[in-house]
């Protein structure tokens, strides 16, 4: 049976491209891109170029890249390193309560260590509204971070405006661009970013790898201590192969950003409208149209997520839900109740996010599967004979 | 897999699913607010479980331990059902994920109630 991977925003596999680009790095430029002889000056100029090609993704100068172990230690450098260098100016941050675990984690463990920390919260389409920010700014915030994209519902937050918002109240602006990275545009100056994390596996390219992006006026504290790589800002030999991979994906997402996008965002249309037709009792989450191309997310009532996405996966349908089932705790995802969403409708969750490798045709596979697949387990389900519908 | 075979099983065919008509007993455990709800309906004659069928909101565990209690219980007599627990329900699926062993492993309770139900009409 074929494989119909609709999860990219939980990984991506490795473009062919990236992938032969890495390889060489792994033995015949195996060197260490500190030693001063020649295969380290090779491998030296691969991270560079890779640097290159990252910082002008979002219009960056490459100075003001580090590369980190993917988009979770981007988060923590980022808002650990900015608080421990800048407690002096202030210990209050903010957030927003649909953040990636890798953010809000992070913040609450900085509450823990004794900083002041505010969880801003949504509208009903998932948008942190610049006034809700601009009303929990105090004389003593220095931090504002929110996500770019959010990776449940899609919906894309109004950077420009909060990172004006934060500068009017003296604090820096921080984004978890991890979905977005590659996929939409970004202009770090013109949005007002002062650092943003990204991650390689979301743009086909490897895991374990990703990037902060930080000012250059901007002053941090290091998270790993050791040698001086990173402009001595994080310490570690650089894994060269996947660096190079990194930056061989952003040129690539770079490349074919526009055209890439407004198919994904053809077929998310149509995939969105299809199953809101098809499927009685389904409703959508996040913003109906400023979202991430290609990012459906769904909700059935009286349905559970994870069998959702089991008997989904026994058709050959590779997808995911906010479940509390797949979340791996009672609760279903803080994304879907931050925007309202009562605990029983949020367990019907379901999410579908479209890559290089969907096709019309996949689209219209996974229209004849879901409403199977709802009304089988329906026909099972106490809740749905309560509510009036027919077995 | 996280699922054993026997979940998978349980879980994409389920078996004895829907109502009975004039049950003589019914039980309903959990709440949506965690994510399962198990309501189960008896039908008794001569103090065997004659009839049983489910209906389950809930993850692959709920439906296939539902799905297996039922299974398990059918023309047995209520003592012998009464005897039936969660763990032993779990124990012939193979087991469950450690996760689901509370959240989602419920249908003997369920059953148990839909049994007490049938006992509190039998005094009425």
């Amino acid at each position: 049976m074929k494989t119909i991977y609709m999860d990219h925003s939980a990984t991506t596999p490795v473009d062919p491209r990236v992938f032969d680009a890495i390889i060489p790095y792994y033995n015949d430029v195996f060197g260490n891109a500190s030693s001063v002889h020649t295969p380290g000056q090779k491998a030296r100029q691969a991270v560079e170029d890779a640097r290159d090609k990252v910082a002008a993704l979002i219009k960056a100068t490459p100075q003001e890249i580090i590369f980190t172990g993917g988009g979770t230690e981007a988060d923590n450098q980022a808002l650990i390193g900015y608080m421990q260098a800048n407690a002096h100016r202030g210990k209050h941050i903010i957030t927003s309560a649909i953040e990636h675990h890798a953010v809000l984690d992070t913040c609450e463990y900085l509450h823990k260590q004794g900083y002041d920390l505010t969880v801003l919260p949504v509208n009903p389409l998932g948008v942190v509204e610049p006034q809700v920010l601009k009303d929990a700014m105090r004389e003593d915030t220095v931090l504002v971070s929110i996500m770019h994209a959010n990776n449940e519902i899609g919906t894309i937050e109004p950077i420009k405006e909060l990172a004006a918002v934060a500068h009017e109240g003296g604090a820096v602006f921080h984004t978890d661009a991890v979905q977005s990275f590659g996929k939409l545009d970004i202009n770090v100056r013109e949005m007002g970013i002062d650092m943003l994390s990204a991650s390689a596996h979301k743009l086909y390219g490897p895991k374990g790898i990703g990037c902060l992006y930080v000012n250059k006026k901007i002053r941090l504290a290091k998270l790993l201590h050791g040698g001086a790589q990173e402009r001595n800002r994080r310490a570690g030999t650089e894994n060269v192969p996947a660096i190079v991979g990194f930056g061989v994906a952003a040129e690539l997402a770079g490349e074919n950003r526009l055209e890439s996008q407004a198919r994904l965002s053809e077929l998310g249309v149509r995939l969105q409208n299809g199953i809101l037709e098809r499927v009685p009792h389904s409703r959508l989450t996040g913003h109906p149209t400023l979202r991430l191309p290609g990012s459906v997310s769904v909700c059935f009532e009286f349905v559970e997520g994870e069998s959702v996405l089991l008997m989904l996966d026994s058709y050959g349908i590779a997808a995911s839900s906010g479940s509390a089932c797949t979340s791996g705790s009672l609760d279903p995802s803080h994304v879907l109740l931050a925007i309202g969403l009562p605990h029983v409708i949020a367990h019907g969750s379901l999410r579908l996010t479209l890559g290089h490798s969907n096709t019309e045709e996949d689209v219209e596979y996974v229209l004849d599967i879901i409403p199977k697949v709802v009304k089988s387990l329906r026909k099972m389900s106490p809740l749905y004979k309560d509510a009036g519908g027919v077995a | 897999m996280m699922y054993s075979q026997k979940v998978m099983d349980h879980f994409m065919n389920p078996r004895n699913i829907g109502e009975i008509k004039m049950a003589d007993g019914i039980g309903e455990v959990g709440n949506p607010v965690c994510g399962d709800i198990m309501h189960i309906e008896i039908k008794v004659e001569d103090n065997i479980i004659q009839d049983v069928k489910f209906k389950t909101f809930g993850c692959a565990a709920a439906i296939a331990t539902s799905s297996m209690v039922t299974e398990m219980v059918k023309g047995r007599t209520l003592e012998e059902a009464e005897r039936i627990t969660n763990r032993t329900v779990a124990e012939a699926l193979d087991g469950l994920p450690p996760v689901k062993m509370h959240c989602s492993n419920l249908a003997a309770d369920a059953l148990h109630e839909a049994i007490k139900d049938y006992m509190k009409r039998q005094q009425a």
